[in-house]
């Protein structure tokens, strides 16, 4: 009963930025309307459509691959074998991290060309390091006694890992994803750059040519893509990250 | 029933090699509380710890009915023992009933009994169970999440039981009630129970044996009236404290030492105070002092005269330290 009432209550705070952006679209809309910009950009309807489906490709394969991986590497470097090498690994992850991902995606053409796939790598990569850190550290943060209580209880190391170590990581590793998902749907424009396709054709070719309707054609799913990726994350962190655990529902 | 041989651990880090649990031997029996004694960092986590293998002892045996825990597959032994750490750790991911229903769990209960399991459970342990059933442990205060603790352990009536200082973070009142409830339950549970404490208060009324360590030795293993009457040596003598004799009063009952006598041989003063033959001596050398009376009349529940207790009785059986006296002792 609490759970509902709970939730219930702590939604519209989680509603609240989506709101207020919501607000800002519309301003912006009626802006577009008034100066006529609208009537430019939806004669880009047809590429728009396309390149979205290209666009969303290119975020769906590089994001989801980088989740299962990205989650995966976390696990086994917070393993007690790899326990030498974790940290010296997340520390080289870390300065990976710092890379731009414009330079990622350099590097990953000179080894691959051009094409959807380097851009899907670099876009994989980019997103991987935020996963893996945020996966490892919060596995790490689980308290031992927790572990202990757990073995000491007859569970098996793989039960521990499915039924205490992670579910007790998953809020921090779910804000891990949040942040690599930011990045990669912020990024993806610039797999145009390579080769990679989706809306940055439209931004880039828009910014080129001096053509707002065009680039805006191309910026506006662009930044719907994002908060739409960021309400999605932010709603499974809120519902699968058990209540006990999850700092969004004890309020 | 529990036994330990020459049970020994060196942790590899220890410096000089150091043995923090030493060739430590003695014998839990069956439905018996054992309460494993002294002070921080005497080696009595780590004992407990290598009953059920989270330490691998580096020499020694543990037999659990007979059994070499040794030859044991670890996982599925430890299935069979109920263990309370020292953190409470509940996992604060699963609700109240969850966390109870780990281990039948993983003995593959169904869902609807593992629920009752639950309920039943924590209507022992004083907790509402229509209120607590589906709480997070971070709704639970120090207490609550102790009585949960207990009842996780509890969870598959496991034969064994091994507690890590399990009333240790709660105030003292509150300690009181839960050690009456454990002492009540494990009256009609009767497991094999191996509980650590540090508080000699806490040890007297739990334990029908007490293990007293220094330093990774056992250094004496007796019923609480031997260790109180007869301490081993000084340390143990110091352990326990000057006040022994005052803690030794808590575990005898009036029925021990009272004279027997019919109603018809002795009737009380008008207004004189009487007690219960199950009372504890606590109470009759309370009235002793407090009203400078030498006898005191034993009723029983339907106040009818059953014995006279007297000064000169309990001397005698204060004086009588051993293995007869501590035949029966009492239990509040
Ligand atoms: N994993 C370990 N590695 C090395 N030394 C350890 C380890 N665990 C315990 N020790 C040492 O072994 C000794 C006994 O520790 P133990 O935890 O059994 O004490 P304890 O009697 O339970 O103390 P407390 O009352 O403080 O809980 C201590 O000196 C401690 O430092
Ligand atoms: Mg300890």
């Amino acid at each position: 009963m609490t759970t509902v009432a709970g939730g219930r209550q702590a939604s519209p705070h989680s509603m609240l930025p989506y709101a207020v952006l919501a607000g800002i679209a519309l301003a912006i809309v009626w802006v577009l309307v008034a100066s006529g910009l609208w009537t430019d950009i939806l004669r880009y309807r047809k590429d728009v459509i396309y390149l979205t489906k290209q666009h969303l490709v290119l975020v769906a394969a590089s994001g989801s691959a980088a989740i299962v991986t990205g989650v995966a590497l976390g696990i086994w470097l917070s393993r007690p074998a790899m326990a030498r090498y974790a940290e010296a690994t997340i520390q080289a992850v870390n300065m990976a991290t710092s890379i731009p991902t414009l330079g990622k995606l350099a590097l990953m053409m000179t080894l691959l060309g051009i094409g959807p796939l380097p851009a899907i790598v670099g876009l994989w990569i980019a997103t991987l390091l935020p996963i893996v850190r945020n996966t490892y550290e919060g596995l790490r943060a689980v308290p031992g006694h927790l572990v202990d209580a757990a073995q000491g209880m007859g569970m098996s190391p793989r039960a521990i890992l499915r039924r205490v170590e992670l579910p007790n990581a998953l809020f921090v590793i779910f804000a891990g994803i949040r942040t690599a998902m930011a990045v990669n749907v912020g990024t993806a424009p610039i797999a145009f750059l390579i080769g990679g396709g989706g809306l940055g054709e439209l931004i880039f070719t828009g910014i080129d040519l001096q053509e707002y309707g065009m680039m805006l054609a191309g910026a506006i799913p662009t930044a719907l893509l994002a908060v739409a990726v960021d309400f999605l994350f932010g709603q499974a962190q809120y519902w699968l990250v058990p209540r006990g655990v999850n700092p969004l529902r004890n309020i | 029933m529990i036994r330990l041989e020459a049970l020994t651990k060196i942790y590899p880090s220890a410096h000089g090699g150091a043995a923090s649990v030493d060739r430590v031997s003695f014998e839990v029996g069956a439905g018996e509380t054992c309460v494993l004694l002294g002070p921080s960092g005497c080696g009595k986590t780590t004992t407990l710890r290598m009953i059920n293998r989270l330490v691998a002892p580096t020499s020694g045996k543990v037999f659990i009915n007979g059994r070499d825990t040794s030859a044991a597959d670890p996982v599925e032994l430890r299935r069979t023992i109920g263990y309370v750490i020292q953190q409470i750790g509940l996992f604060p991911n699963m609700t109240v009933a969850e966390n109870i229903g780990v281990v039948p769990r993983l003995l593959n209960w169904d869902r609807a009994r593992m629920r009752h399991r639950a309920e039943e459970l924590l209507a022992m342990l004083a907790l509402e169970p229509a209120e607590f059933l589906d709480r997070y442990p971070n709704e639970l205060s120090g207490g609550q999440a102790q009585r949960v603790g207990v009842a996780r352990a509890l969870a598959a009536d496991p034969p064994v039981l091994l507690m890590d200082e399990p009333f240790g973070a709660v105030d003292p009142v509150n300690r009181e009630v839960i050690q009456d409830e454990f002492l009540r339950m494990q009256k009609a549970l009767r497991k094999t129970v191996l509980f650590v404490s540090h508080d000699i208060d806490e040890a007297v009324k739990m334990a029908d044996r007490i293990a007293i360590f220094r330093a990774g030795r056992l250094e004496q293993y007796a019923a609480p009236d031997e260790l109180l009457g007869r301490p081993a040596n000084d340390f143990v003598a110091g352990f326990v404290g000057s006040d022994r004799t005052l803690k030794r009063l808590r575990r005898i009952a009036v029925d021990e030492v009272m004279r027997a006598v019919g109603p018809a041989e002795a009737t009380p003063p008008v207004g004189a105070h009487t007690i219960g033959p199950n009372d504890d001596l606590r109470r009759v050398a309370t009235l002793f002092l407090e009203h400078g009376v030498d006898t005191l009349h034993c009723v029983d529940a339907e106040g009818r005269v059953v014995g006279v207790v007297t000064r000169a009785a309990v001397a005698s059986r204060l004086a009588a330290t051993g293995d007869g006296a501590a035949a029966r002792t009492a239990r509040p």
